[in-house]
C-alpha cells in the first residue's frame, strides 16, 4: 500500500494491523486489546480447553464481570444461581488461563466499555475487541473497536488475531453549536433517526465536524457507543488534544517518555485531506433537539416536542406493518404527543450514559426537585470509580434527596439480566441504547433519551422537554 | 463445526424487518455456560405467551414449519447484540440457513462460524420464496452451497453470492482457529515488529 495515497483514520489503523492478506482478500487482523466479560466468554474458554489450546497473550487481555451482577449490596453475593455460576465460571477461567481480572469488589469494577477508557486500557490507534456489540464505544478515542461473537472471542484468545474483511468508510459530519438542553445522546439519536438502524451496515463510521470536536470524551463515548445501533461495525473519532489530555495519567496508559512517543504516533492518525469515504452524511445542529424514541428500534425517534408518527403515511407495506407493530407494543396512537406521556420507571446508567458527566447532568436537573409519585428512578453509575467520584462531588446526596435510588455499578436495567427489570406494560425513560421489545424485561416499554431528559421525566412523571426545567 | 453442503428442507416464512437478537433469544436466557440447549427459547417473545404457552399464530408453532431448517425473512435480520447465543439457538432448533435481503454484520459473521448459511437475496426474490413456503409440507427449498444456488420447489434456480473463504470453511466444516494458527510464524513476526515500532504499548498485566 503506497504511503502517499490519502487515507482515512480507519484505513490507517486497519493497515497497521494487517498481519497477512489472504488470497481472497480476507485479512488476519492483529488485536491489541481483548476485553472479556462473564456472558460471552465461558463457551470460548471451554473451546480452548477442549482443543488443548493456550490463551496466547494474557498481557493484552483483561476481564471484568458486569452484565449480571446485583446493583444492591455486593458483599451478600449473587442470589440468582445462573448469574452466580457465570461469574464464578469467569473467575475460575481467568485463574486457569492467567488473565488479569478486576474483581467485583474492586473500586475499578464497572461496565467494560466504561472502564476501558477510564483505566487507560483503550488507546488511540489500537484495535480493541470484546464479545459485546457496544465495544464501538472505545472508538471515541480513535481506536478501531468492535464487538465480536463468542467463536471470535475464542479465535482472539488462541491467536490474538481475527479474520476480517475490510469495511467501507462512512463519514458523519456534524456541524454547529449544540442547542440548549441538547447533549451527545441527542446527536447520536438524531443521526440514527436520519440514517436508520441499517444505515451503517458494512461501514465503519468516522464522526467529524466541529460539534463532535467540541464534545468531551464522555460525550464522544456516547456517540461512538451507539454506532452499532446504526448498523455500523464500529465508530471512530480522530484523536486530538482532548483525547491526549484524557488518556494522560490513567492507570494502564503509557507514562513519561513512552506517553510522549505514543502521542507523536497518535498525531499521525487523523484522516488525510482528500481521503475517500464511501458514504458521507451531513447533519447540522439545527436538526438536533432533545430527542426521545417512541418505537422499538433506536431509529424510531423524534424530538421530544414531536408526535408519534402515523403508519398510514408510510408507503412501504413491510415498513408500515413494522410501525404498526411498534405502536401496539408501545401502546401509543398515531399523532400522540411525546411530551406528557406518563412513565413508571427511570433508568440512568449503562455504557452509553453511565459516566460522571452523565450523572452530573442528571443531578443538575434533579437538584431541589422530587421524583414524581409512583415513579421508580434508578441511577446506576458505570463503574466504581464513577460512583466514588460522584460521591466525592455530593451528587449521590442530591439524587437521594430527590428520591432517586443510588446503586452499585453494572449493566443493570439496560438489559435486565440482573434483578433490575421492567414488569410487563411498564414504561421506562432510559439512558441506555436499545429499546427492543423486552430488552429491559419482558413486556417493558423503553424510551431512549439523554440523562438530563431522563431526570426531567423522573421529576415530572412524564416525558418532558428538559429545556422547560433548566 | 458441522459442514454445510446441500440442504433440502422446509422453509419457514418470517416476513418481518429487523428481527433483532432480543427477539431471537432474549437476554434472560443468556445465563448459560454452554452452547447447546437454547433451541427451546428460540424466538421466545414471538413463540410463547407470558405463561409459556405456544402462540398458535407464530409460524414455528405450526405444521409443517415446526421442522423448518430454513428461515426466510425481510431486511436487517439479526440486528442488535453480538451474542452468539442467537445462532446457537437457531442451530439448536435445527435452522441451518437464513435467507433475507440483508443481515446485521455481526450476526452474519457469527452464523458462518456456527455452520449456518446466511444468504442475501433481493427483497422481491425473498417474497417469492415466502410465497413458495405457503404451498404446504411438500414445498421444500434446496440450498446448494457448492454451486451457490437456491432451488425453488418448481425447480427454478436462483444464484447467490458468498465470500470464497467462508464458503470453503463452511463446505468443509473447518474451524477458523486451526486455519489461522497455520500462520503462527507471521503472527510472531508481526508481534516482534510491533514491539520495535510501538515500544510504548503497555500490558494489561501492570
Ligand atoms: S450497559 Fe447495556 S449495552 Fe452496555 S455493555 Fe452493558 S448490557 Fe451491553
Amino acid at each position: 500500500m503506497s504511503a502517499s495515497r490519502p487515507r482515512t483514520l480507519f484505513d490507517k489503523i486497519w493497515d497497521s494491523h494487517v498481519v497477512e492478506r489472504l488470497p481472497d482478500g480476507t485479512c488476519i487482523l492483529y488485536i491489541d486489546r481483548h476485553l472479556l466479560h462473564e456472558v460471552t466468554s465461558p463457551q470460548a474458554f471451554e473451546g480452548l480447553r477442549m482443543a488443548g489450546r493456550k490463551l496466547r497473550r494474557p498481557d493484552c487481555t483483561i476481564a471484568v464481570a458486569d452484565h449480571n451482577i446485583p446493583t444492591t449490596d455486593r458483599r451478600a453475593g449473587i442470589k440468582e444461581e445462573d448469574s452466580r455460576i457465570q461469574v464464578e465460571t469467569l473467575e475460575k477461567n481467568v485463574k486457569e488461563f492467567g488473565v488479569p481480572y478486576i474483581p467485583i469488589l474492586d473500586v475499578r469494577q464497572g461496565i467494560v466499555h466504561i472502564i476501558g477508557p477510564e483505566l487507560g486500557l483503550s488507546l488511540p490507534g489500537t484495535t480493541i475487541v470484546c464479545g459485546d456489540s457496544h465495544t464501538s464505544t472505545h472508538g471515541a478515542l480513535g481506536a478501531l473497536a468492535f464487538g465480536i461473537g463468542t467463536s471470535e472471542v475464542e479465535h482472539v484468545m488462541a491467536t490474538q488475531t481475527l479474520l476480517q474483511n475490510p469495511a467501507k468508510n462512512m463519514q458523519i459530519d456534524v456541524s454547529g453549536t449544540l442547542g440548549f438542553g441538547c447533549s451527545a445522546k441527542d446527536i447520536v439519536l438524531a443521526i440514527i433517526g436520519k440514517i436508520t438502524t441499517a444505515g451503517g451496515n458494512g461501514h465503519v463510521i468516522e464522526y467529524t465536524g466541529d460539534t463532535i470536536r467540541a464534545l468531551d470524551m464522555a460525550g464522544r463515548c456516547t456517540v461512538s457507543n451507539m454506532s452499532i445501533e446504526a448498523g455500523a461495525r464500529a465508530g471512530l473519532i480522530a484523536p486530538d488534544q482532548t483525547t491526549f489530555d484524557y488518556v494522560r495519567g490513567r492507570e494502564f496508559a503509557p507514562k513519561g517518555e513512552a506517553f510522549e512517543q505514543a502521542v507523536a504516533y497518535w498525531k499521525t492518525l487523523p484522516t488525510d485531506p482528500g481521503a475517500h469515504y464511501d458514504t458521507i452524511v451531513r447533519l447540522t445542529t439545527a436538526e438536533i433537539a432533545p430527542m426521545v424514541t417512541w418505537g422499538t428500534t433506536p431509529g424510531a425517534v423524534v424530538p421530544v416536542t414531536g408526535v408519534v408518527p402515523n403508519p398510514s403515511d408510510e408507503p412501504d407495506e413491510g415498513k408500515r406493518a413494522q410501525l404498526q407493530r411498534m405502536l401496539e407494543y408501545m401502546a401509543l396512537t398515531p399523532g400522540q404527543a411525546m411530551q406528557d406521556l406518563p412513565i413508571d420507571v427511570v433508568f440512568i446508567g449503562s455504557c452509553t450514559n453511565g459516566r460522571i458527566e452523565d450523572i452530573r447532568a442528571a443531578a443538575a436537573v434533579a437538584k431541589g426537585r422530587r421524583v414524581a409519585d409512583g415513579v421508580q428512578a434508578l441511577v446506576v453509575p458505570g463503574s466504581g470509580l464513577v460512583k466514588r467520584q460522584a460521591e466525592e462531588e455530593g451528587l449521590d446526596r442530591v439524587l437521594l434527596e430527590a428520591g432517586f435510588e443510588w446503586r452499585e455499578p453494572c449493566c443493570s436495567m439496560c438489559l435486565g439480566m440482573n434483578p433490575d427489570k421492567l414488569t410487563p406494560g411498564q414504561r421506562c425513560a432510559s439512558t441506555s441504547n436499545r429499546n427492543f421489545e423486552g430488552r429491559q424485561g419482558p413486556g417493558g416499554r423503553t424510551h431512549l433519551l439523554s440523562p438530563a431528559m431522563a431526570a426531567a421525566a423522573a421529576v415530572t412523571g412524564r416525558l418532558t422537554d428538559v429545556r422547560q426545567l433548566v | 463445526m458441522e459442514a454445510f453442503t446441500t440442504l433440502t428442507a422446509i422453509a419457514a416464512p418470517m416476513p418481518m424487518q429487523n428481527i433483532d437478537t432480543d427477539k431471537i433469544i432474549p437476554a434472560r436466557f443468556l445465563k448459560t455456560i454452554k452452547r447447546s440447549g437454547l433451541g427451546v427459547h428460540l424466538f421466545d417473545p414471538l413463540r410463547f405467551d407470558k405463561d409459556g404457552n405456544e402462540k398458535p399464530d407464530f409460524v414455528l408453532n405450526q405444521e409443517p414449519y415446526r421442522k423448518a431448517q430454513v428461515i426466510i425473512a425481510h431486511e436487517n435480520f439479526g440486528c442488535g447484540s453480538s451474542r452468539e447465543h442467537a445462532p446457537w439457538a437457531l442451530l439448536d432448533f435445527g435452522i441451518r440457513c437464513i435467507i433475507a435481503p440483508d443481515f446485521a454484520d455481526i450476526f452474519y459473521n457469527n452464523s458462518f462460524k456456527n455452520g449456518i448459511l446466511p444468504i442475501r437475496l433481493p427483497r422481491a426474490v425473498c417474497d417469492q420464496l415466502i410465497d413458495d413456503t405457503k404451498m404446504g409440507g411438500n414445498a421444500r427449498v434446496t440450498v446448494d452451497l457448492a454451486r451457490q444456488v437456491v432451488i425453488r420447489p418448481n425447480g427454478e434456480e436462483i444464484s447467490f453470492d458468498v465470500d470464497p473463504f467462508r464458503k470453503h470453511s463452511l463446505l468443509n466444516g473447518l474451524d477458523d482457529i486451526g486455519q489461522t494458527l497455520q500462520h503462527g510464524a507471521q503472527i510472531d513476526g508481526f508481534e516482534a515488529k510491533r514491539r520495535q515500532s510501538q515500544p510504548w504499548m503497555p500490558a494489561t498485566t501492570a
